[in-house]
């Protein structure tokens, strides 16, 4: 007893300084958010309210939902290259079956997760490089959107549009969605007992598979996972949007990468955090227009304007944890 | 003793090849209950094929094998765990990116429900304090935060750990290298505690010492064979060596007693760790080799690749004269490139040479690997193989070969000895020493105090600071502990 005490004083300091880093790489991302925050405050103070918050963040919740599908996929270091086309395919199905034939309409969209989990079959057991198999079926979904709605148009289904317009008193409802999905997939992902599996998987594959885990049903589940959350994502984008396009979601591939890595996710070893992939993707989605707006940025060069951004805020995140990995 | 004991462990004739390799031809080996087996060859003898046969995760070609009485009709990992196998392999088989805790859940799938966080860290922490008492881990630490030292200390503890399966059986591959003097012992100690409740061990390390002092029979292995099987009190460390093959016994006295006056020849590294309360700075003249000692993580990793930086770019309290090579001690992360060919590791170091025109020389870059691989004979059949097909020392010595091939003055080594056999060390000690003679400075962190009598002059690291600065005249066992352990006053 009083040795493991001694033995545990000892041992303050050192663990004092090992999770420092840890904290601090938690804490970035919502520093690269106080930071467009601050931005936007100081070029335009109305728009922090409740309002203003509503109005700029209003395509935050479809993009912090195919980010957190990217973020499964790429927890078992793989890339999802299809996740836009996708997220266009389903708004399709959205506005069109889903409100036509409610019952097609599911079972299309259950069906679309179960290609999902297919496909993570498929490269577990091929061995096929994930990059090469969803390039490929991004194209697929993107013909199958076209096939499904040729000329932008369709309709929301009511109760989505309902959902979407919701405004819950205090905090705007875009915060509210955001906060309940990095709560899922936190308590997903992070907390339950299979979710350290799904994550192993990514950090240590031969280790998970000697433990007698099945590695196959972890990719499959994670891309499953990475299904469900690009349905959402397809469904909360057409309740903001009412109507669809076929290119609805093309810009979302990216986006979605950008937001895993900027909220402190790495490309292999499993290492990813889901809430600070949703800070990452409410950071893409303010500095994507209204930040650009308030700067009066001419909207030729806002695209340019945006990727400067996004190159800043990664280069001081990489430049921070580099300065604490040396202290 | 336990030679009566009934039985564990019982293999047949086990036969592997690999490709036109043969690792092992036909190997027969029982484990009794409460039984310490200490499993001992030279790389590449076929030991770590054989426990990696026992522990389901290799099938062997030819064979039977039977547990506890049973035979097993298919075998797997899972398998060998349900029926008690433990194993502790030298490639790390932790998860980096999860907490110890978890990294403890994911090897019992019955830590489930809504407490498993806490369940699986109380385990895994129990499992810690038992066998390494001060350890320093806590459960919710990230293993990739942690120093390969402590590690490798939570892998071997959570092969300890119960939850629904027995622990019958542990597999000890090389458990000691990546530990200290200090922890080494207390698991050790542990061993032979838990061997005497009647779990058996295999226990593989290259320091035959604690194989002689802490095993109840030895088993040598030669060319994929079992040539040598009796009690631990048969042999002794001349004896053990003959068996391994290793014909050249000579007692090694310090050769070059007359030595070379320190501060002759001209400086290369001047270095001052960060932490300045100890004696002070780190001196290496031209042809020196230079010891790095004390318990492990204790600032020489850190101090080498200052040095190793400071070769670039400046770097305050560091002077370097030369250029600088590095040989890693974590191989699997720092050293290795998994992906290419043995002959492309060992010249990555040294491209400018190897080129012709702008491209690199194919011919150039085989004659330096086929050099290397003469010179400190890499088993393999074609450097052209990739750097894995080699046994773990193997790579070990391609890596060595990267350094000593390139044209860099000074070569850094941070612990590189890790899991490497009696034989192979004495040609890489042979090799430093000849390198050193012609001019070359060595660094050379290491936890082993044979290795520290290499050196022309030892400094004794604490806490990030050096705290003993000794010729090779006052160098002893004793002296290097002394220090590494003193209290700060």
């Amino acid at each position: 007893m009083s040795s493991g005490s001694a033995a545990a004083k000892g041992a303050l300091p050192v663990l004092g300084a090992r999770n420092m880093p840890r904290l601090l790489r938690a804490l970035l991302p919502a520093l690269s958010l106080a930071l467009v925050l601050a931005g936007i405050a100081w070029l335009n103070p109305r728009a922090i309210s409740y309002f203003g918050f509503t109005l700029m963040l209003n395509l935050a919740v479809p993009i912090a939902l195919a980010t957190i599908a990217q973020m499964f996929v790429i927890a078992g270091n793989d890339l999802d290259l299809s996740i836009g086309a996708f997220v266009g395919f389903v708004g399709c199905v959205t506005a069109t079956w889903l409100r036509e034939a409610p019952l097609l309409g599911a079972i299309t969209l259950l069906g679309c997760i179960a290609v999902y989990a297919a496909l993570g079959a498929l490269i577990h057991l091929r061995h096929l490089p994930s990059i090469v198999v969803t390039l490929g079926m991004s194209f697929v979904w993107q013909g199958l959107a076209i096939l499904m709605l040729p000329k932008p148009g369709g309709k929301a289904p009511d109760w989505l549009l309902a959902v979407m317009k919701l405004k819950p008193p205090l905090v705007p409802f875009p915060i509210v969605a955001a906060a309940l999905i990095a709560a899922l997939a936190y308590v997903g992902l992070m907390r339950t007992s299979y979710g350290a599996v799904l994550r192993g998987s990514g950090g240590n594959a031969v280790a998970i598979g000697r433990a007698g885990w099945s590695l196959l049903k972890a990719k499959m589940t994670l891309f499953a996972c990475a299904g469900l959350f690009g349905v959402l994502s397809g469904l909360a984008l057409i309740g903001t949007t009412t109507s669809a396009d076929a290119n609805i979601g093309n810009g979302y591939t990216l986006l979605s990468i950008a937001g895993v890595i900027l909220g402190g996710g790495e490309f292999v070893g499993g290492r990813v955090s889901p809430v600070g992939a949703v800070i990452g993707a409410l950071t893409l989605a303010l500095a994507a227009s209204p930040l650009l707006t308030f700067m009066r940025i001419p909207p030729d060069w806002q695209v340019a304007a945006n990727g400067i951004i996004l190159i800043t805020v990664l280069a001081a995140r990489v430049l921070i944890s580099r300065r604490d990995a040396e202290g | 003793m336990t030679v009566t004991s009934p039985e564990l462990v019982r293999l047949n004739g086990i036969e592997k090849h690999f490709g036109a390799v043969r690792a092992l031809g036909g190997v027969d080996l029982t484990l009794g209950r409460g039984e310490c087996l200490g499993l001992v060859g030279h790389n590449g003898a076929g030991k770590s094929t054989l426990m990696h046969i026992l522990a389901g995760t290799a099938v062997a070609d030819r064979g039977d094998l039977a547990l506890g009485g049973e035979v097993p009709s298919s075998y797997s990992p899972g398998v060998a765990k349900k029926l008690g196998v433990r194993c502790v392999f030298q490639e790390l088989s932790l998860c980096p990116n999860l907490t110890v805790a978890e990294n403890a859940r994911i090897f019992h799938p019955s830590l489930t429900g809504f407490n498993w966080r806490r369940k699986a860290g109380r385990l895994i922490l129990d499992k810690l304090d038992a066998i390494f008492p001060g350890h320093g881990i806590g459960a919710s630490d990230l293993v990739q935060d942690l120093p390969i030292g402590r590690r490798q200390m939570v892998e071997v503890a959570r092969a300890f750990t119960v939850t629904d399966e027995p622990v019958r059986l542990v597999i000890l591959d090389e458990p000691t290298s990546s530990l200290d003097a200090h922890t080494a012992g207390q698991l050790l100690g542990f061993m032979r505690r838990v061997a005497a409740e009647g779990t058996s061990f295999i226990f593989i390390s290259h320091l035959l010492g604690e194989v002689l002092a802490n095993c109840d029979r030895i088993v040598v292995m030669r060319d994929g064979r079992t040539v040598a099987d009796a009690s631990a009190t048969a042999f002794d460390r001349d004896r053990l060596v003959a068996a391994m093959g290793d014909v050249e016994v000579h007692a090694r006295e310090a050769h070059r007693g007359e030595g070379r006056a320190r501060g002759k020849s001209p400086l290369r590294v001047r270095a001052r760790p960060k932490r300045h309360s100890g004696v002070g700075e780190l001196v290496a003249h031209e042809g020196e080799i230079i010891g790095l000692a004390g318990l492990a993580g204790h600032g020489q990793t850190e101090l080498l690749l200052a040095i190793f930086s400071a070769a670039a770019r400046a770097v305050t309290g560091v002077k370097v004269t030369a250029s600088v090579a590095l040989v890693a001690g974590d191989r699997q992360a720092d050293g290795v490139f998994p992906l290419w060919s043995i002959a492309e590791n060992i010249g990555v170091c040294s491209l400018a040479s190897l080129r012709e025109g702008l491209l690199i020389s194919r011919r150039r870059e085989d004659a330096l690997a086929a050099l290397w691989r003469d010179k400190i004979r890499i088993r393999t059949p074609d450097v052209h193989h990739n750097i894995l097909s080699l046994s773990g020392g193997n790579q070990q010595k391609a890596l060595f070969a990267r350094a000593l091939g390139s044209d860099a003055r000074i070569v850094l080594m941070d612990d590189p000895m890790r899991g490497v056999d009696v034989g192979t060390k004495r040609e890489v000690y042979d090799l430093i020493r000849e390198e050193a003679d012609s001019g070359r400075t060595f660094l050379w962190y290491t936890t082993e105090t044979d290795e520290l009598k290499q050196c022309d002059h030892v400094y004794v690291f604490r806490n990030g600071a050096i705290v003993a600065d000794l010729t090779r005249d006052e160098l002893t066992e004793e002296k290097v502990i002394q220090s590494s352990f003193a209290e700060a006053s």
